[in-house]
């Protein structure tokens, strides 16, 4: 039986592979592309089809759980287009840098050890960060910052703090009532587009903690923002591979269908589980993609197709774990409230 | 001259990102009424 024209059990590994990837996408605001596209290219479908794909599988699964985390109150609309804005100047001066270093022949290098260094400081602060914070805020259980409610000031990072000192008129009032330059805005937004131009992926590792940490936006309103902006980044990206043809709906629609159930799971557990543990969870992620990058890098510089092949393996089994443990949170935290809620009734 | 291919496959690009569009509304409806069918059936089962 060939339902959408391929075999049932890869049918079946798609629809799995999408939940998976949902419920990552929806909790952090990233990982798609980075999953997906490896994915498609090990399972032996051509470069185009597997970015292109991969890209549209994106663009649905943000349509998705922007849409869950709107009915959350955790996008901030104003924020995301100024962010747009400047992450596509970004993007564009961050390709010039690549084409740059392609002429000098450095370019892969280059792009390579940033890739992985950036992903692993990110991951490392983040992750350091949460711990040290870990029950020391005393705000134990889930967390439910809307755009439009007012934020703790405790609860903003040192730099951000440092970054709304900056009062260059105009200034705008974004997510938690915080006031902000929006030259500063558009400052984060440019340099998190200029990376992600010089690296070439989507940028969500980049721009969910430079919302956080630079701008103080609190995290499920930077998350649900960030995927706003994916939703725009992604459906451009669809749009030009599908010009060449890149895009299989055969591949999309199966992992869009469990996507859709991940990313709704993913995006309300950011509503439940403590805000600490999300960015243990999100630094972890990038600490094992980082290591995963690393091997895929020496594959392709060393021309051993082993490395590749353990640098996807790596990247699978942190998604695994990771996607695993965020639901195993929301689980026990949902549990812990319940009975609460049933003692203080007795 | 209008470049008829060109026009056509732009045409076709965003008939297919259209279609994830569709697909992925369609998807976050669906599930919704089933979240919201389903909940109630569970929390009866939780406290039988």
């Amino acid at each position: 039986m060939e339902p959408f024209g391929i075999a049932l059990t890869t049918l079946a590994l798609f629809v799995s592979f999408g939940f998976m990837v949902g419920v990552l996408f929806g909790f952090f605001g990233m990982g798609g592309s980075f999953l997906v596209t490896p994915a498609l290219l090990v399972m032996g479908y051509p470069a185009r089809v597997a970015v292109g794909s991969g890209m549209a599988f994106v663009f649905g699964t943000a349509v998705i759980a922007t849409l869950k985390h709107h009915d959350l109150g955790q996008v901030d609309y104003k924020l995301g287009a100024l962010m747009i804005a400047g992450t596509t100047a970004g993007i564009e001066i961050g390709s010039l840098f690549v084409y740059r270093l392609e002429e000098l022949g450095l370019a892969s290098g280059v792009i390579g050890v940033t890739y992985v260094g950036l992903l692993g400081a990110i991951g490392l602060f983040v992750t350091r960060n949460a711990l040290k914070n870990d029950g020391s805020d005393g705000s134990g259980g889930g967390h439910h910052e809307a755009a439009d409610e007012e934020i703790d000031p405790d609860a903003i990072p040192d730099i951000a703090k440092k970054i709304q000192s900056y009062r260059v008129p105009p200034m705008m009032t974004i997510a938690g009532g915080i006031q902000v330059s929006l030259w500063m805005v558009l400052g984060v937004a440019f340099v998190t587009g200029l990376l992600s131009g010089f690296l070439g992926v989507g940028g969500g590792f980049i721009r969910m903690p430079a919302m956080f940490y630079l701008i103080g936006v609190p995290v499920p309103v930077a998350v649900g923002t960030d995927l706003f902006e994916i939703v725009f980044s992604g459906g451009f990206g669809a749009f030009t591979y599908g010009l060449n043809g890149g895009v299989d709906l055969s591949i999309v629609a199966p992992l869009l269908a469990g996507s859709a159930l991940g990313a709704r799971i993913g995006s309300a557990a950011t509503n439940i589980v403590n805000e600490d543990d999300i960015k243990i969870y999100f630094g972890l992620m990038l600490l094992g993609g980082s290591v995963a990058v690393a091997f895929q890098q020496a594959g392709d510089y060393f021309a051993v197709e082993l490395f590749n092949t353990v640098g996807f393996a790596l990247i699978l089994l942190s998604a695994f774990m990771v996607s695993g443990a965020v639901i195993y949170s929301t689980i026990t935290t949902m549990r812990k409230r319940s009975s609460a809620a049933a003692t203080s009734v007795d | 001259m209008i470049d008829l291919a060109a026009y056509s496959s732009a045409v076709q690009a965003a008939a297919l990102v259209g279609a994830v569009l569709l697909e992925a509304i369609a998807l976050y409806v669906g599930y919704g009424a089933l979240e919201r069918v389903a909940t109630p059936v569970v929390e009866r089962i939780k406290h039988a």
